[in-house]
């Protein structure tokens, strides 16, 4: 199978003939940078017009369909018009945390973009502890949300910003302990060893029931974690106008908005690599004519069909229920979800010391 | 007993979202019910009672059958219709009658509610289909429904008698005069 080592190393063998060793690493950094931030965006890009199209087919429209052929530039024009706004200023609000919070919120979830491993060898950062990694630079975000409700002086956004936090804090526990399923499995927290664990078998069919149980319990908990769907009491855009961010006009409200949705790739890109192999082929044991032949396909091609099936399961469930009430919210975190999480743990390590 | 319950209703729940998502994916597999509408010009068929523009049918004689009688004009809720009469001698008779001189309607104010079609007792005027009102200045808007030299149809009897008992039963007036 090809591998994007080969395109890295020869980037790099080529900067060090013409410069020093600390000049090509910083060439190196500045190029990554650049190269993440541009797939942030259009993938940012490609979402919300895969994400109104899929809105709309579910309920039986056809969504954007006039800029472009099937309205594909519709997302370029949005932003192009985002772009345009006004920053508009709040009275008595607190400037500093104001502009602050946005960043935070972007900030967080561009880190999280650069530790998944998009295919072989492309992968920006590999911790030894990736997953933690994850976990935590994830839930920068929750800090940004609760900072713009603070400081926009509006009674939306705080009680928006307040239930987000409880929503987001309580979710993460439901998270962390259905990847820690698949760390117990595997035996490692990075990133890249837990993929390549997973070429004989994705660890969702390897890990019997228990992984099985993990890869919804994540679903459902990243759901949630990206305040979308039956779960966004935060925006609750019928009671709170638009929760944390009402406040927010201009490019201020598009990070939110990018960050909304980036958040819902990276959940779909860590259950696609925690469970369903990440960049890995459909490897099936005995059958080798099989196997080889899934190997021509290319890996950030099998990461991709991968990490849009879990969005598509994201947006299904977003536009098939109705919205939680913040108590029914917690209540299933705390008394379904957690539960079930810490059950199934237990139940991972029985299997893995069997 | 409590914990079999718990168990239970977690399943149950489980199920019941499989079902709402079962539900919207038959939505997202059927055929989309947008109508894509400077496409469809042309062969998008209107229902006949849908209300767009006022007109005053002529035929091919370049008469009409209003009798400028001002019903619609009383009628009407915010003064859109303005029916302008002058006094001509009959041929036949060579006594003095009204007849229509100017039948003017302002689209700008119209409300589409259709009480002046109801209310003409000649089913004079009706409604037609054509909806694509939008012009760049507002003078445009003040249309004038008879054509100019035009005249009341000489005795269309028949007509007349019909549509004069109708006047009692409105409902049925609109269905029978906007067809
Ligand atoms: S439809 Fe209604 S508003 Fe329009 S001219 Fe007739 S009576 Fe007046
Ligand atoms: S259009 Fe009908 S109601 Fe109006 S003046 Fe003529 S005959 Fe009378």
């Amino acid at each position: 199978m090809w591998s994007f080592e080969k395109l890295t190393e020869w980037i790099d063998t080529s900067l060090r003939s013409c410069m020093s060793a600390d000049g090509a690493l910083l060439v190196e950094f500045v190029l990554i940078g650049i190269a993440i931030l541009v797939g942030y965006a259009l993938l940012a890009l490609f979402l919300i017009y895969a994400e109104r199209k899929i809105c709309a087919f579910f309920q039986c429209r056809l969504g954007p369909n006039r800029v472009g052929k099937w309205g594909i530039f519709q997302s370029v024009a949005d932003m192009i018009k985002i772009l345009l706004k006004e920053l508009i200023q709040i009275n008595k609000s607190d400037k500093m945390l104001f502009r602050l919070a946005s960043f935070f919120v972007i900030i967080g979830s561009v880190c999280t973009f650069g530790a998944i491993p998009f295919a072989k060898g492309l992968q920006a950062i590999d911790f030894n502890v990736g997953v933690f990694y994850i976990l935590a630079i994830s839930s920068l975000g929750v800090v940004g949300i609760l900072l713009a409700g603070w400081s926009s002086n509006s009674k939306y956004s705080m009680i928006g910003a307040m239930r987000s936090g409880a929503q987001l804090i309580s979710y993460e526990i439901s998270a962390g302990l259905s990847l820690m399923v698949i760390v117990v499995y595997s035996g490692t927290m990075q990133l890249s060893e837990i993929v390549a664990q997973q070429a004989d078998g994705w660890f969702i069919f390897k890990g019997h029931v228990p992984a099985f149980i993990a890869f919804v319990t994540y679903l459902i908990a990243g759901h949630a974690e990206t305040n979308r769907g039956p779960f966004d009491m935060a925006e609750a855009e019928s009671e709170l106008t638009a929760g944390y961010h009402t406040e927010y006009s201009g490019i201020q409200f598009g990070f939110f908005y990018l960050a909304e949705y980036l958040n819902l790739f990276i959940i779909a890109a860590v259950a696609s690599t925690m469970f369903l192999g990440g960049w890995q082929p459909l490897h099936i044991p005995g059958w080798d004519g099989f196997n080889h032949v899934m190997d021509y396909i290319p890996s950030f091609l099998w990461f991709f069909v991968k990490t849009c099936f879990c969005m598509f399961m994201a947006m299904w469930v977003r536009w098939s229920f109705p919205r939680l009430r913040i108590d029914q919210l917690l209540g299933l975190e705390w008394k379904i979800l957690m539960p079930i999480c810490l059950i199934n743990l237990i139940l991972m390590s029985v299997v893995v010391i069997l | 007993m409590k914990v079999l319950n718990y168990i239970k209703n977690i399943f149950v729940g489980l199920w019941h979202l499989c079902q709402g998502m079962y539900v919207t994916m038959l939505n997202f597999c059927r055929p989309k019910v947008t109508l894509q509408y400077p496409e469809n010009r042309g062969t998008r068929e209107y229902g006949e009672r849908f209300r767009a523009l006022l007109t005053m049918p002529h035929d091919a004689d370049n008469h009409h059958k209003c009798i400028a009688c001002g019903m619609c004009m009383n009628s009407c809720p915010n003064g859109t219709i303005t029916v302008v009469s002058k006094m001509e001698t009959d041929t036949v008779t060579g006594k003095p009658k009204k007849v229509l001189d100017k039948h003017l309607y302002n689209l700008g104010s119209c409300i589409f509610c259709g009480l002046c079609t109801s209310a003409c007792p000649t089913g004079a005027i009706r409604f037609s289909n054509e909806f694509e009102h939008s012009v760049f200045t507002k003078d445009r808007l003040l249309l004038q429904l008879n054509r100019p030299g035009s005249s009341l149809a000489p005795k269309p009897a028949p007509n007349t008698q019909t549509a004069k008992q109708d006047v009692g039963k409105p409902v049925e007036n609109v269905a029978t005069k906007t067809v």
